[in-house]
């Protein structure tokens, strides 16, 4: 299975979606991050039990800060999905990378002047 | 121990949007464990900040620490080379630390971070209920230890009302009845008889009618 996604996505491994806090995705947009996915198993298929459901609660928490401080909660983004799912994977990327694009850069991006809008058409 | 809720983050951006040195001060004790103001929080908040005054824009410094306990001077203390560098303080201690850190940088602007809201304990995590009044004369040792100040919706003292309904207070089927509670635990300690007896008024001089309370132990003083 060769599947292709855009090449815009830099994956972060964890070992449990449990295991995100609040402060790295928060860290992930101070840096930066156009968008962020967290991506975990499927409800009830947690390794370690509930660990996708507490990153669902902590992405919550997070949309809304964002929200509030005018980067946008819509950045930030949850699916679950398994591993034997590498095609869902592939388009999830893709449609979230499209997502992004028509958001434009992250406010934070064009404040500090490392992006500018608008931005350049996508190729996904 | 004491409960507290964050502020809304709209309220505290409100609150130092114009500055552009802020200093998130957490505090490591009661408002840790209920999530709302320990050295996690101050993280959260700072970042928020920062993500906030980036976006906008306006080049800010926003820098957290956290303190052992803001209701002591010596910890406040550990502040006073830090103060300078800063417009404004957030502080994430409940109302009593953000006063004393107030009092003791009596010059430098000190926001609460935090919403305080009762004595209480954590029944779960995120579920935190009510359960002192801090009335300065406790009666629990008459009450089969649970406080009808706290929890009853009336403070009676000699409960329960005619809105006790099925173990339920009037007020809502989702508050249990304190006195339900008294009957229940006294029963449960062979001590009913403890009904037959009215309970005196209850002394409130110990309480807020008086004023701002202060203790003094002569025995500890230095
Ligand atoms: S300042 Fe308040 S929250 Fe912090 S330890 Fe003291 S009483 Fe508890
Ligand atoms: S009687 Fe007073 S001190 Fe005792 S638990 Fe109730 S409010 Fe607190
Ligand atoms: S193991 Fe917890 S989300 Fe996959």
């Amino acid at each position: 299975m060769r599947l292709q996604y855009p090449p815009s996505v830099r994956i972060i491994e964890v070992p449990c979606t449990g295991k995100v806090d609040i402060m790295h995705l928060l860290m992930a947009f101070e840096y930066g991050a156009d968008g962020v996915i967290v991506m975990g198993c499927l409800e009830g298929d947690c390794h370690y039990g509930a660990g996708n459901l507490y990153a669902k609660k902590r992405g919550n928490r997070v949309k809304e800060i964002l929200d509030k401080v005018g980067v946008g909660g819509e950045r930030l983004a949850m699916y679950n999905l398994t591993s034997g799912m590498g095609g869902r994977f592939a388009e999830i990327i893709r449609e979230i990378t499209e997502k992004v694009m028509e958001l434009g850069p992250s406010p934070i991006r064009v404040a500090t002047g490392k992006a500018v809008r608008p931005i350049a058409e996508v190729t996904t | 121990m004491i409960k507290a809720v964050p502020k809304p983050l709209e309220e505290v951006l409100d609150l130092v949007k114009d500055f552009t040195k802020v200093l998130i001060v957490g505090c490591d004790g009661c408002v840790t464990v209920c999530e709302a103001g320990g050295s996690k929080e101050a993280k959260v908040l700072a970042s928020a900040l920062r993500l906030y005054f980036t976006q906008a824009g306006k080049q800010a410094q926003i820098d957290e620490t956290s303190l052992t306990r803001q209701c002591e001077k010596e910890y406040l203390a550990q502040l006073s080379d830090k103060m300078d560098a800063y417009d404004a303080v957030v502080s994430l201690a409940c109302g009593c630390g953000v006063q004393y850190m107030a009092e003791m940088y009596n010059n430098k602007i000190i926001y609460p971070g935090v919403d305080t809201c009762f004595l209480g304990v954590n029944e779960e995590r995120g579920l935190y209920a009510e359960r002192c009044q801090a009335c300065g004369r406790c009666i629990l040792a008459e009450t089969g230890g649970v406080c009808p100040i706290a929890r009853c919706s009336k403070r009676m003292l000699n409960g329960p009302c005619g809105g006790s309904d099925q173990g339920k207070c009037e007020i809502s089927k989702d508050v249990p009845c304190g006195w339900e509670l008294i009957y229940e635990r006294l029963k449960t300690l062979g001590q009913l008889d403890r009904f037959e007896k009215p309970v005196d008024p209850k002394d409130w001089t110990t309480s807020r009618d008086g004023g701002p309370r202060t203790i003094v132990r002569e025995d500890l003083r230095i």
